[in-house]
């Protein structure tokens, strides 16, 4: 069971534009603070949703990004939710190699996000959508 | 959010002062390019000290920028990047190669005065 921290930190994000990619990571930068993580960690995840937030704009044109730190096996986590009704990631090994782009961009955007979090996992359906879930521990 | 530019002799300045959106960074970057052969620069000194987060895009631009300024006749030192960013940035595998960077300003400053003797 995940035990909540006393104070909810948690944030529901909606992303449409490019400002929100900054709002976005801001806001994971204030609940990392907040809830104690290391500011290597912080500035690792901050990067990260960075990374998954503007994916969402150049492939689905919006989503939403969803965070909250919880406790689980006593352990702090910044958990986050990149969700998006876009068109899919038809060959996800692909997508997740360095280089490979669709979208005329550096192909970094997942393979970066990977990097630098601890938990990292990519659902994709053609023509449904992509929900990237991932984790930064906080020690 | 557009990006002060300030001119010291034949350096320009750019000092970033908050998170930028991808669109605001390349608008420095073609500002930049712009001004160098508008004041006739030497020099590009990019502080990205306030910056929150340099990513993959982020760090293409910022080397585009430095080799768009470099063919127009004028070196860009990119200083300011904090300890977190810096550790970020070698865990993505990105480290801006090819571009001279700089602890702070006066290091820059320092460093362009040095190529320029």
């Amino acid at each position: 069971m995940t035990g909540h921290l006393s104070e909810p930190l948690r944030a529901c994000l909606p992303v449409r534009e490019e400002l929100d990619i900054v709002l976005a990571r801001t806001c994971a930068r204030e609940l990392a603070r907040r809830g104690g993580f290391p500011d290597a960690a912080t500035e690792a995840a901050a990067t990260a949703i960075s990374e998954v937030a503007r994916n969402i704009i150049v492939h689905a044109g919006m989503g939403e990004i969803l965070l909250e730190v919880v406790k689980e096996r006593g352990r702090r986590e910044l958990v986050v939710l990149a969700c998006d009704r876009g068109p899919g990631i038809p060959d996800l090994d692909r997508a997740m190699l360095d280089g490979y782009s669709t979208a005329g961009g550096l192909g970094l955007g997942l393979s970066s996000a990977r990097r630098l979090m601890d938990e990292f996992h990519v659902v994709s359906r053609v023509g449904k959508g992509t929900v990237v879930t991932m984790k930064k521990w906080a020690a | 959010m557009s990006v002060p530019v300030l001119r010291l002799g034949d350096v320009l300045i750019a000092s970033i002062q908050a998170a930028l959106t991808d669109r605001d960074l390349l608008q420095l970057r073609d500002d930049l390019s712009d001004q160098v052969g508008r004041f006739r620069a030497r020099g590009v000194i990019v502080d990205v000290t306030a910056l929150d987060v340099l990513d993959s895009s982020a760090i293409r631009t910022v080397r585009d920028l430095a080799h768009t300024t470099r063919l127009r006749g004028a070196r860009t030192v990119v200083v300011g990047i904090q300890p977190e960013v810096a550790f970020a940035m070698v865990q993505l595998g990105l480290t801006l190669e090819g571009v001279a960077t700089a602890l702070d300003l006066d290091e820059g400053l320092a460093l362009l005065r040095q190529e320029d003797a």
